[in-house]
Parts: structure tokens; C-alpha cells; sequence
């Protein structure tokens, strides 16, 4: 009977739809738990844009005057942070004049923070040291936050690879938040009509040819601007120096053009630099880098991360599943097909 | 009982008083989270919450939208059983399960505007212009909503038959299996999305739960809180609705929660194996939880293994119930529990009055199912309508 022959074919069909799919997922199962190297849903890792540009902050030459936080406050008009614990400058309840960051927030930029171990006073020494580390946006090579926004607020500057956000465009659903490896985009939970903020290397004060604030004013040059290329140059030399050497250390724009020629001072090297710098591979580079004598975990830097950036993995699963949306046509092709067929048996109830 | 004689298609509102004490109790629920929402956008969201830069998410969005819509599974894996695989006998079940998804989708959907920072901007997400193609929540966002619009539609009929509109119900029905294959497609999509998107944690979330797997058990956790969730509603409402239990389609959905929840188990200990970090499990960081979350989900398919014990309606709730609560743990461990902010150190336990805004979220879904069941016809009519139903003769 016809009727039979279809619920047969039917039965078949569905047999082999199950065996299909099964073994498709077994495929897909197979591919994205393979080690990252033998990865099939791994995007390529994306490069260094043409006219990079960021920051090298050495922490060996950083006094710790916390001049670049003031004058990052002053050039983006932020307002001051007072922890809940500090007491209000002057003993004027509500209305403090001192601003105290202590952490990267929706009202600090850019912070100066301390790593002290035992008696603190050996400066670069993980042992009975101190040591100082500048924490603001790295602007990744690979930026999560951009990555991860639905709405395009966060944005990578395709020349200058600057990071910069658009509050106008954003939803505030902190996704970059979340997604940050380094902990730096920060909303203020306080305000009604809260923003996102991070450092966006004062593009602003670089379109009228001048510093970032903090490369600005630092005195000592431990906070240097440059193109990001050569930056990793004067980071790889810096890195090779051994203690006793005598070396000059630029200060401002490391060519001199932006902000103007700064003198900048000769040193004797002190302390031996780790031989790592921070940002050249983690999570695909940034374009902000640091070196110092003090290992970087300790001054809580993430340093177990991978050489690749989150994106390449997310991004990677996403576009294959859907690649051209062709995977979800299909599916949708074979589900309308089967509901089609089924939903006639139904309705005549 | 029933206020309303028997419509013709097999469906009956329940009928009964709507100011019963349930109720009751969920409206003061409901009333008491508008007041702490006055306060969460007339100060901001640290006025009602303990969220921070380091925990940026918390129970509103792990808890109301990714557990949220795991509950609103239900009306995924019942067309996906009933239409897609033809299993007529799943029928009866399909239209409470499409409510009680609606309302999980649609308050997901709520709690996700009480979560928004910039909330005025949200449309931006459906704005051609603002899309930014690489993020996994765009796909998710765009993906729930669709899917809500597409759980309207599925319900239309028992708004359509409630109020005569006969003439729009069958043209309905006759583009209804658009409706019902999207109704399959999108949370097949967005649910294992959820898992995608905290792929981009890295580091952050502990290994014992961070894997490019996890899209996968999104999936699967998605499917089986959906086949949990409609065992643990049918035992409820035939115990408080002293209705009789559908229990020759139970027992089959309890085998098909026994399938996923083993498929579950072995595929998080060959991921925990392949990666090298079944050791972390072993006294790792959040190691505990990664043991309520699995023992959870053993017992309660090991109580299934057993034929007898599915028809059994005690051990069917208890072992319902105990998948439900290891899946929502596993999407907790996932989103909160698991998660570690990078530059820390960070602190988060919800607050008093942010989880009472979750409790009136999930208290405005269970009264408004209360009233949509006894004004309108959802649940299954008790005794057969003359016409005997089409599938059973088909498949007997």
C-alpha cells in the first residue's frame, strides 16, 4: 500500500537523518576539542595595523609621581575617585578634593600601582622590593572587546590600531567587560545613564599632534609614545642590557615629532630587565608594552594567557557554524521539509 | 470544572478562580521588584545590585536569561519531538510547552533591558548599521528575539480558537510548519551560542568548564532542562490541578532525558580527559561545584535506568528535578561560579534586592501561566473529543 511505503521511506529517512547528524557531530565534536595547533575552527591571528602606535612603560625608570595619572585625569576631563575607606580631603563630608585611584575605573583612565614584598625597600626587587606597573588599555592587536560588542560601539582604529569606544552606539551590556583578558574597560554602576571608559591613548591630543597626557608629563620617560614597531625595538634593546651598562633612555615621542623633541637621560642600568615584554605575544601582541626587573605576575599582569587572541578561537567556532549562514539554511530546509509533512498528519484532529 | 465547554481541536482552559493564593503571592512578588526596578534606574544598577567591573554579569544575566531560556526549552524539545519527528503521541504536551516558553523567553527578554546599561539604546542590536558580525551575542540577541515572535505565533491557535477566529486560525495552520521548523532552527542556534559566548572568557574561566566544547553542552543542556522541565510541569500540574498524568509519554520522554544526560556525562569526562585537566577536578579551584553540578546529573539519570521507574511518577519528579538542578548548576559553574575576573581581586554574591528582582521576574511567568491556563485552552482536554486523535491511529 502506498500509505505503507511512505511511513517505510519515512522511517528510513529518519534513520538515516539520525545516523547523519550523528556522525557530523561526532566530526564537529572531534574538530573543535583538537589541541589549538591542530585547531580546524582557529582563525588566523590578526596583524599589527600599518601605523601602530602605543606606549612603552619600563617600570624600572617609574618614580611612581603618578604625574601621568593626574595629567590623564586633566586632558579627559575625568572626574576624581575617591575609594570608599578614604576620607575626604580637608574633613568635608561630600564634596573630597583628593582623587585617590587605587584601580582602574569608570573615573580613572590609568593608574600607577605598587608591588611591595618584605622590608619594600630595594626598588626592582622581587625580594624586599618594590616595583611600580602602569595599568591602562594595552590596545590589543586582537581586541575581545571588540570583538565580542553587538552593536560596533567598540572599535579598532584600522591605521593607528587605536581601541576606542562610542557610547553613543553602546547598549551597556559590559560584555567587554567581561571579555577583557587585561581588566581594563571599566562602567560607572553608580550613575543612572552609566558609560563605558578605557584609555583611548588621548586620540584627541594625537590628532593635534601632541602626547597623551601621561606620556606628556612623564619626567623620567618611563612612559614613552612611539610607533608600536619601534617601540618593540627600544623594548628588545632594553631587555639586553646588563646591569652596570651605561644607556640613554628617550623621553616623550621616542622620534621626537609628536609633542615636540624632549631631552630625554643617560643611566646606569641597575637591575637586570626580565627578559620578556609584556605584550609582544600575549594574546596576539599589544600594542602597549611594558618591561621591567620584576617578574610580571607579580605585579598581576595575567601572564598564564596564550600566544593567540580569544577572538581567533570565538570568532573561528562562530564563523564556520556559520559560514554564510549555509549550515542554518540547510538545517532549516530539512526541518521545514519534515514539519511540512508532519503538521498535515496533525491538523485534520 | 471547566468554565468553557470542550473546544473542537483537543484543548480546554482549565477554568477556576484566577485570584487563588499562588497567585496572589506572585503578584507581591511582582510588586515588590518593580519597586527595587524604580530604584535601579532612578539611581543605577549598584543601587539594587552587587555587580561590578570584575563580575560585570551576574544573576540577572546567568540566572534570568541563560538558565531563563533553558526553561524555556520546553515548547523547543516538544516540536522538535512532535513535528519533527513525528511522534504524535507527544501532541497534548506541545501547547503548554510553547506557553511556558513564551513566558521564559519573554521575561529573558525583560531581564535583559533591566540589565542593559543603555538600555535606551537596545535597538541598536536590530539596527542593520550597528551590527558587528563577529559578536557571538548579536547572533544570540537576534536569534531570541526572532524566536520569541516565532513562540507568538505557535501560541496564536489557542488565542485564535479562545475567541471564535476560526477563519484566521486555519490559514494559521496552514503556514504553521514555517513557524514550528524556526521554532526548532533558532534555539538550536542561539542556545548552543550561549555556550560560544563565554569561549572568549579564556583564561578566566576555570578549565574545568572552559572548552571549545562548550557550544555542545549548551545544546545538550538545553535539550535536557527542556524534557526536565516539561516532566516537572505535567507531575505539578496533575497534582495541583488534580489532573491525570500523561504518563505512557512520560516514560518515553524519560528515556530521551536518560540519552542526553549520559551523552552529557561522558562527553564532559572525554573534553576533561582529551584537554589534560581531568586532575583539576581533583581538588582544582571550584572543584566542589564541578561535583554537586555531576553527581546531580548522574544520580538522576541513574534513577531513570530502571524501565519501571519511569512510569513512576514520585521517582520521575525526583529524577526530573535533579537534572533540572544539575543543568542549571552547570550553566551557573559556567557564567558565575567557574569565573574569575583577570585583575582581581573581585568579590560577588548577588544582593538581597537583586535576586528579589529575579524571584518577581520568574513570579510574573508563573501568574500569568496561571491565568493563560484557566482562560485560555492549553492543556491537553482530559477526556478525547469525538474524533479520535489523528496521530494515535496513524501510530497504532
Amino acid at each position: 500500500m502506498p500509505r505503507e511505503r511512505t511511513q517505510v521511506s519515512r522511517r528510513g529517512f529518519l534513520r538515516n537523518a539520525v545516523k547523519g547528524s550523528a556522525a557530523a557531530a561526532a566530526t564537529a565534536c572531534a574538530a573543535v576539542a583538537a589541541p589549538p595547533e591542530a585547531n580546524a575552527f582557529q582563525r588566523p591571528p590578526k596583524p599589527l595595523p600599518s601605523d601602530a602606535v602605543g606606549l612603552l612603560y619600563d617600570s624600572t625608570l617609574c618614580i611612581g609621581c603618578k604625574a601621568c595619572v593626574t595629567a590623564c585625569k586633566e586632558v579627559n576631563n575625568m572626574p576624581p575617585d575617591i575609594g570608599p575607606e578614604q576620607q575626604a580631603w580637608n574633613g568635608v563630608p561630600g564634596n573630597p578634593t583628593w582623587d585617590s585611584p587605587v584601580e582602574l575605573s569608570a573615573k580613572t583612565l590609568n593608574v600607577i600601582k605598587a608591588y611591595s614584598h618584605g622590608t619594600g625597600e630595594k626598588k626592582d626587587s622581587a625580594e624586599n622590593g618594590h616595583a611600580f606597573i602602569k595599568r591602562q588599555c594595552l590596545h590589543c592587536v586582537d581586541p575581545s572587546c571588540v570583538s565580542v560588542c553587538p552593536v560596533s560601539a567598540m572599535t579598532k582604529d584600522a591605521a593607528t590600531g587605536i581601541v576606542s569606544h562610542n557610547p553613543d552606539a553602546c547598549i551597556g551590556c559590559r560584555y567587554c567587560v567581561l571579555s577583557c583578558p587585561f581588566g581594563v574597560p571599566k562602567y560607572d554602576y553608580n550613575d543612572a545613564f552609566g558609560e563605558i571608559k578605557k584609555c583611548q591613548l588621548c586620540k584627541q591630543r594625537l590628532a593635534k599632534d601632541e602626547l597623551p597626557g601621561c606620556a606628556d608629563v612623564c619626567p623620567t620617560g618611563a612612559t614613552l609614545f612611539g610607533r608600536t614597531e619601534d617601540l618593540r625595538k627600544e623594548a628588545k634593546r632594553r631587555t639586553a642590557l646588563k646591569p652596570g651598562e651605561v644607556t640613554h633612555f628617550p623621553r616623550g615621542d621616542i622620534n621626537g615629532k609628536v609633542g615636540g623633541a624632549r631631552s630625554g637621560h643617560d643611566a646606569t642600568v641597575q637591575v637586570a630587565y626580565q627578559p620578556h615584554i609584556y605584550g609582544e605575544t600575549e594574546l596576539g601582541g599589544t600594542q602597549c608594552l611594558a618591561v621591567s626587573a620584576v617578574p610580571f605576575d607579580k605585579l598581576n599582569l595575567p601572564t598564564n594567557v596564550p600566544d593567540n587572541g580569544y577572538p581567533t578561537l570565538s570568532e573561528g567556532i562562530q564563523h564556520t557554524l556559520y559560514a554564510g549562514m549555509v549550515g542554518p539554511a540547510v538545517v532549516f530546509a530539512g526541518l521545514a521539509y519534515l514539519a511540512h509533512r508532519n503538521t498535515k498528519d496533525h491538523t485534520d484532529e | 470544572m471547566s468554565v468553557h465547554a470542550h473546544q473542537p481541536h483537543g484543548h480546554a482552559a482549565l477554568g477556576g478562580r484566577i485570584l487563588t493564593l499562588p497567585f496572589l503571592v506572585c503578584s507581591a512578588l511582582v510588586v515588590l521588584a518593580g519597586y527595587l526596578l524604580v530604584q535601579r534606574y532612578v539611581y543605577g544598577l549598584a543601587a539594587v545590585s552587587n555587580l561590578s567591573d570584575g563580575y560585570p554579569w551576574g544573576i540577572w544575566v546567568a540566572v534570568d536569561v541563560v538558565i531563563g531560556s533553558a526553561f524555556g526549552c520546553a515548547g523547543y524539545v516538544m516540536a522538535l519531538l512532535c513535528y519533527i519527528l513525528n511522534k504524535g503521541e507527544y501532541h497534548p504536551m506541545v501547547r503548554p510547552a510553547v506557553l511556558a516558553s513564551l513566558f521564559g523567553y519573554g521575561l529573558a527578554g525583560l531581564a535583559v533591558l533591566v540589565d542593559l546599561g543603555r538600555y535606551w539604546n537596545f535597538y541598536h542590536m536590530m539596527l542593520p548599521w550597528y551590527a558587528q558580525p563577529n559578536s557571538v551575542m548579536l547572533e544570540v540577541g537576534l536569534c531570541v528575539a526572532t524566536y520569541t515572535i516565532v513562540l507568538i505565533v505557535e501560541f496564536a491557535p489557542a488565542f485564535l480558537e479562545r475567541f471564535g477566529i476560526e477563519g484566521l486560525r486555519r490559514k494559521l495552520n496552514k503556514v504553521l510548519w514555517v513557524f514550528i521548523a524556526l521554532g526548532v532552527l533558532l534555539p538550536t542556534m542561539h542556545q548552543s551560542s550561549l555556550g560560544t559566548m563565554m569561549v572568549i572568557v579564556g583564561h578566566k574561566l576555570s578549565p574545568l568548564w572552559q572548552t571549545q566544547l562548550l557550544p555542545v553542552f549548551f545544546l545538550l543542556t538545553a535539550v535536557l532542562m527542556g524534557f526536565a522541565i516539561v516532566a516537572w510541569e505535567s507531575v505539578m500540574a496533575s497534582l495541583n490541578f488534580k489532573r491525570e498524568m500523561e504518563t505512557p509519554v512520560l516514560r518515553k520522554m524519560a528515556g530521551l532525558m536518560l540519552v542526553v544526560a549520559s551523552v552529557f556525562v561522558a562527553l564532559r569526562f572525554v573534553d576533561l580527559l582529551w584537554r589534560g585537566q581531568l586532575g583539576t577536578a581533583f581538588g582544582g579551584p571550584s572543584s566542589g561545584w564541578f561535583w554537586v553540578e555531576t553527581v546531580l546529573m548522574v544520580g538522576g539519570l541513574v534513577l531513570l535506568i530502571p524501565k519501571a521507574n519511569r512510569s513512576r511518577s514520585r521517582t520521575l519528579f525526583i529524577s526530573a528535578s535533579m537534572l533540572l538542578v544539575a543543568g542549571i548548576l552547570y550553566r551557573l559553574n559556567v557564567y558565575l561560579i567557574g569565573f574569575t575576573p583577570s585583575v582581581g581581586p573581585w568579590h560577588y554574591f548577588p544582593s538581597v534586592k537583586e535576586i528579589m528582582v529575579t524571584v518577581g521576574i520568574f513570579a510574573l511567568e508563573v501568574a500569568l501561566y496561571l491565568v493563560f491556563v484557566k482562560k485560555l485552552p492549553v492543556m491537553h482536554a482530559e477526556h478525547p473529543v469525538g474524533v479520535p486523535h489523528a496521530a494515535d491511529a496513524k501510530h497504532g
